[in-house]
């Protein structure tokens, strides 16, 4: 099993549940070191609000931070994710072939249901 | 939060999906593994009704999944709470998750779309709503681009 001694992940999940932190996200997906200062840039809100989105991904082990002099630059910490992602492929994993087999049970009663509906019309 | 859709063209009218979602018998008919029967299905289809579906696997390992209806709306959404009775994965046991079924009418059928959301506890079933399916798509890419650890 792996062991990416992260956060919980209903921790990563939290913070992967608001709009202005996921934005955060795919922006240090494009570009992989951004200081915070450049990352608050394009929303309309204060740089302290910002910090507190930071605050929360760190926690969830979603992102590292550095400081170096008087700027603080933002990375991508891909493990936390990947434990995410995971918990999605396993349960993708588990539920597909039953939609699969519910699909083709319901599909063959339709044919049942249609072949007495057809039945019952030539009579 | 995170949740889990998979959608299905089903070329089945929704009455006949949404009973093979809420009748004991359908439940039978596609809950268990592939080559293995479903030992026991149970539904009491009403808000507030209770189901169970136990199986075996390959192995000869009984599992039983079970929870209670949180909506019925035949025949197009029904929610179910949904924990492992026994026999899941082991950091799964005790926790409850949410799984929702929306059926919708199309040409040639039915859409169905699945929803499977992780819960922290059973209060938070009735409480929560979900939103952010949609950010998986960005997740997948975010970790497509992303080196691999050593495992």
């Amino acid at each position: 099993m792996v062991n990416y001694q992260s956060a919980p992940l209903d921790r990563i999940f939290a913070a992967l549940g608001d709009p202005t932190r996921r934005a955060i996200l795919a922006r240090l997906e494009e570009e992989e070191c951004v200081t915070v200062s450049g990352l608050a840039q394009p929303f309309a809100i204060k740089l302290p609000a910002v910090m507190k989105h930071l605050d929360v991904m760190a926690d969830a082990g979603l992102i590292t931070r550095a400081k170096h002099g008087r700027t603080v630059d933002v990375r991508l910490s891909p493990g936390p994710l990947r434990e995410a992602a995971d918990w999605l492929a396993r349960y993708e994993r588990f539920w597909s072939p039953k939609l699969d087999r519910l699909a083709a049970h319901a599909e063959a009663r339709e044919r049942d249901v249609r072949r007495t509906e057809n039945g019952d019309r030539s009579k | 939060m995170t949740s889990l859709t998979l959608v299905r063209q089903i070329a089945a009218r929704p009455s006949i999906v949404f009973e093979a979602l809420t009748t004991a018998e359908g439940l039978a008919s596609w809950w268990g593994p592939d080559e293995s029967p479903v030992i026991k299905a149970e539904i009491d289809a009403r808000t507030g009704g209770a189901y169970l579906v136990r199986f075996q696997t390959a192995d000869g390992a009984e599992h039983e999944a079970s929870g209670e209806l949180l909506e019925m709306d035949p025949p197009r959404r029904v929610v179910m709470s949904w924990r492992w009775a026994f026999g899941g994965e082991p950091e799964e046991l005790g926790r409850t998750s949410r799984v929702e079924f929306e059926v919708r009418a199309v040409d040639g059928g039915s859409e169905l779309t699945f929803t499977h959301a992780q819960l922290r506890n059973e209060a938070s079933v009735a409480s929560h709503r979900y939103g952010w399916t949609g950010a998986f798509d960005k997740l997948s890419r975010i970790l497509a681009a992303a080196p691999s650890d050593p495992i």
